[in-house]
Formats: C-alpha cells, structure tokens, sequence
C-alpha cells in the first residue's frame, strides 16, 4: 500500500516541475480560498440584475474584485510579509466568511429581492450612500465625535472625581452614595426636560446627557475601587510619612485604576448608546440626527450606512482605551505575559 | 558595605522607648475584645528587642501602638520621652507581609519614605545605597509580582532602611518566608542592626528566631497579652541554634510558654 503511495507520489512530482509543487506547498490555501469567495461576491454584484436598482454596483464589484485579486497575490506571498502577513493568516477565515456573506447578501437583497427595499439594502446600497452623501456624513462624523468627546471627557473627569471623593472620604459617601445609587439606573435621557431648563443651549443639554450616561459608571466604579484598596497600603503610607493627600495620589488613584477602567469601558457604551437621544436636541449635524432625519424619510440604507460608521467608531475608541489599559496596568499580575 | 551608609547623612541616632500601663482593646460593634493589658516596658536606645508570644495575643497591636498608627486605650507610650500621637518616619513598621505597591517598581516602592517628605530628588541615591544593601541592585526595575517572597520582603526592609529609622519596628517579617530564606534573612537583619544605628523590636512566635536575633526576650501571655518574663540573651554575634546556651534558654522560654520539650 505504501510502495503504491509512493509510486503515486512520484509520478505527481514527476508530472509537473518540481518548482510549481514547492508553491503549492508553501501557498496559503485559505486565503487562495478567500479569494474566491470575494470573486464570488464581485461576479454576482456585475452578473446578475438588480431587482430595483440601487447604484454603486459596478464601484462594489471593482472593490471585491480588487480585494480577491489581492488575496490572491497575498495567497502566495503572504509569508514574505512578516507580522502583517502574520494578521492575514490570522483572520483568514474570517475573510472566506465575509466573502461568502457578502456573496450572500447580494444574492437575497439587490439580486433576488427576497428582502426587499426599502427595508433592506445590499452591500453597494450601503457603499452608494457613501459614495452620494459622503461629505454630509463626514460633517455628521465631526459634529458626532465633537459632542461625544466633549460629553465624555468632562463625564469622566467629574465622575472621576466624584469616585475618589465617595471612595476616600466617609463623610461623603454617606451623603453622596445613596444618591448615586438612586440615580445611577435613571437612564441618562430622562433628564432632558431639567436639561431644556438649565443649559443655555441645546448643545450643551446634549453634553450633559452625554456626560452624565457617561460619569455615573465611572463614578461608581472608582468609588469601589478606591474602597477596596487594601487597608495594609495606607498604613505602610502613613508609617513612612505620607500625607493624605500623598495617600490619595500615590496609592488611591493608582490602586483603584483596575476598577476605573472597568467604568470607563463601561461609560464608553453608554454614551454611545445615548448619542442618538442626544443629537435629537435640535441638532443640525451629527450621526444620530441623520440616522432620525433617514428614518423618518425610509432612507433605510443611509440608518444602516450609518450604524456601520458608528459602530467603526465606537469600536476604534474601544480599543485606544485597551491600549491605554495595558500601558497603564502593566503592573497587573499575569496582565501582560 | 558599612562605609556605604556612613557616606549618607548622619544616621540618626537610635530611640529609647518608655511603654508605661499599656491597655487596649477593639471595638466589636459594641462589645469590647482586650488584646493589651497593663504593658510596661523600657528600651534602650541600640537594644533589640524580641516580643515573643502565641499567636494573635497583641503583640503586633503593640508595634502599631509604637508605630503611632493607633492610640492606646489606656497608658502612654513615649519615644526618647516625647509622647507618641501620630507615625513618625524615625519609627518605621515593617509589616508582616511585604505589602509593597504593586503598581510601583521596586525602586518607586523604596523611595516611597522620601517622596512621601519630598526629599526623593534631593536624596536619590540612598534607595540606591537600600537597594544594595539588601541585595536588590538588579531588581529595581522590576515589579513586586515579579519578586519572590524573600525578594519582597528584603524590599520591604529597603524601604523602611532608606529613611534611616532610629527604632525599626519588625513585625514578624520573616514569618511567611521558606525556611531556607528565612535563616538567610535572620543572619542579614542581624547584621544590618550591627552595622546601622538603630533600635530593633521584633515580633515573632519562634523562639528561636528570637534567641539567634535578640539581646533581650520578652515573653507575653495570651490575650489579653500581659508581659509574662523577661530573658536576656549574652551571646554575642554570630549566634548558632545549637549552642549550649541558647538551647538551654529556649528550654526554658517554651516552659513558660507552657510547652514541653
């Protein structure tokens, strides 16, 4: 059995040059494989019809195309890439699957019609909103990220304060506590009609929806964090000569960094989550308000556009906060390895 | 070694302690647990000390008595004659955990004492000089989860050595330690007491320990601790475990401990 193997593999090699066998061993067959499926994706966007059309189908078949001709290069070359080639082997299964679903998607929406418009849009439904109103949207990107980054960080540096103060001083916990409590789960946007009142404007009314989804975890967790520090430390302080204003900054803020993090993680979702509510305040620019102005004209592809652009976002800052985290807490046991 | 710390700025001279009807108790959310009661002690400037006892009989409430970090109940407690009211970086605790800072190197953790005085940037070398003196040179960089045990704790004492405490209170430090690294320990603290002018208080429940460290054992009973005897130890350094005399002592400090041997 073996010897036939053998015999077998021989006049495979002997079939062929011997330099074509050593690409063929060396080639990453998964992203040969993505390739395929991204060609699949641009072949059915140019060779099929829409039902309806929806425009940019021709730019979304040269895109997946490109991408699958790529892939192919990539699928021979990719181990002369080093760490980048590294990333691609990584997610190469991933890519087969966007392809497929991208492949997929075209075929139920634009191409069969099964999910029809306007309720669904194909992928070059979702490209040809950027393509028409893509510097409308950037506008709305800055407005967005403006509020947003104004809302958060004067959020988190109230509630961070806020959170020491509760952690650190008895006195302020017993006054300060049970409110924070009482209004932590009061969502954020309740407050509008107080906010109508006392902000001047209706940006600022948004800033503080904003702030406030986004300080009340942060808060609460540095509050817990600064409490759950190890009574041991502050007394190694203190014997060593330590003020409290010492103890506060060299071993309250540092310790209770853990916790805080958890809250500013946690801050980051809700603000984003009350984003939407925020920008309906007589906004004129801003995601939330073109996802309500599209909504209310069935313009599903330009929500769903802009859902994508927010969800991009949000996940981008997420992960600036996780490089912030390691670099900070790298003191954290078994942390970073 | 010593002409390392003779370079540093006088050290200063060691404390004397007057520990004068010492009572304390806790306070159990409304009954009342006493772990001291009537405790009179003297120390002389340059003594060390052993406070030796069971387990969980007061005897590290007493050092945190001294440290300043609690006020007795009862009594008063003076260093050099002066009242202790508040921790005094010339008293300096060490604990029986190394509780170092995890978020701090080992180098931040030593320099801990001068920073908190604000004299860290006029003073920098001596953690330096700590560091070498308790073996940590190439350890200041790291972090306490990168230390071993012995590490953590020979850092601890760096950072208690580098504000040059007149009376270093030892609250049984070497108590978790392996055993190997813990007579490994013993021989430097000793040593380090020799070389430096400081007055030593170590708490410990090894009579041993107590008898190879100490020149005076102080017995306490249970809790409420109350000072049962007193031994002087005339052995001079280096002491071995095997001498006659200590181990004839030790005989007699387990008897009253109320132990047999």
């Amino acid at each position: 059995m073996s010897e036939a193997i053998q015999t077998f593999n021989q006049r495979q090699t002997a079939s062929r040059p011997a330099w074509l066998g050593s690409v063929w061993q060396t080639a990453w067959k998964q992203g040969l494989v993505a390739a395929l499926t991204w060609g699949a994706a641009a072949l059915v966007t140019v060779a099929l019809r829409d039902v309806v059309p929806w425009g940019s189908g021709p730019l979304f078949a040269k895109i997946t195309a490109g991408a699958a001709l790529l892939l192919l290069v990539l699928g021979f070359g990719v181990h002369r890439l080093g760490r980048v080639g590294e990333g691609f082997v990584h997610y190469g299964p991933w890519l087969i699957a966007i392809g497929v679903w991208l492949t997929l998607w075209e075929l139920t929406t634009a191409k069969f019609g099964w999910l029809p418009k306007p309720f669904f849009s194909p992928p070059h439904g979702l490209l040809n909103v950027y393509v028409t109103d893509g510097p409308r949207l950037l506008i709305c990107i800055g407005y967005t990220l403006r509020l947003w980054g104004l809302g958060f960080l004067s959020g988190v540096l109230v509630g961070y304060a806020l959170g020491v103060a509760l952690g650190w001083s008895k006195e302020f916990s017993y006054w300060g506590m049970p409110i924070l409590k009482l209004i932590g789960p009061v969502p954020a946007t309740a407050w509008i009609p107080c906010t109508f009142y006392f902000f001047p404007t209706t940006f600022d009314a948004s800033i503080f929806i904003v702030a406030l989804a986004s300080g009340i975890p942060v808060a609460i967790l540095t509050a817990s964090g600064v409490a759950s520090i190890n009574k041991a430390y502050y007394d190694v302080g203190r014997v060593l000569g330590a003020s409290d204003w010492y103890l506060i900054r060299k071993i309250a803020v540092p310790g209770s960094l853990p916790h805080v993090f958890v809250g500013l993680f946690m801050g980051l979702y809700y603000s984003f989550a009350v984003l939407v509510v925020a920008e309906m305040l007589g906004a004129k620019f801003g995601l939330g308000w073109y996802i309500q102005f599209q909504t209310a004209y069935s313009g599903y592809a330009n929500v769903y556009a802009t859902l994508l652009i927010m969800a991009i976002l949000c996940s981008g800052i997420v992960r600036l906060l996780f490089v912030g985290r390691d670099r900070l807490l790298t003191w954290q046991k078994g942390f970073i390895s | 070694m010593s002409a390392v710390f003779a370079s540093v700025a006088d050290p200063r001279p060691s404390l004397s302690l007057a520990i004068r009807n010492v009572g304390h108790q806790f306070d159990l959310g409304g009954s009342k647990l006493p772990v001291l009661d009537s405790v009179s002690l003297d120390v002389q400037a340059g003594e060390f000390v052993a406070l030796l006892g069971p387990s969980g009989c007061g005897k590290s409430t007493l050092l945190r008595l001294i440290a300043g970090l609690e006020a007795p109940t009862s009594g008063s407690i003076a260093a050099d004659g002066v009242p202790i009211a508040r921790p005094d970086p010339s008293r300096i605790l060490v604990f029986q955990d190394p509780t170092l800072f995890p978020w701090a190197t080992v180098r931040a953790n030593v320099g801990t004492g001068l920073e908190a005085r604000g004299v860290l940037n006029a003073q920098r070398g001596r953690v330096d000089e700590a560091l070498a003196l308790t073996g940590l040179t190439g350890f200041a960089k790291a972090y306490p989860h990168q230390l071993s045990g012995g590490m953590a704790q020979r850092a601890a004492l760096a950072r208690a050595l580098v504000n040059d405490p007149a009376l270093l209170l030892l609250d049984e430090p070497l108590g978790k330690l392996d055993s190997l690294t813990r007579l490994t320990l013993q021989e430097e603290l000793v040593k380090l007491w020799r070389r430096r002018d400081f007055t030593a208080l170590l708490v410990t429940h090894d009579v041993e320990e107590a008898l190879l460290l100490a020149g005076r054992v102080v017995v306490f009973s249970d809790r409420p601790a109350r000072i049962k005897a007193e031994f002087a130890v005339g052995k001079p350094y280096p002491r071995h475990r095997d001498d006659p005399e200590i181990v004839a002592l030790r005989r007699e400090i387990l008897e009253t401990l109320g132990l047999r041997t």
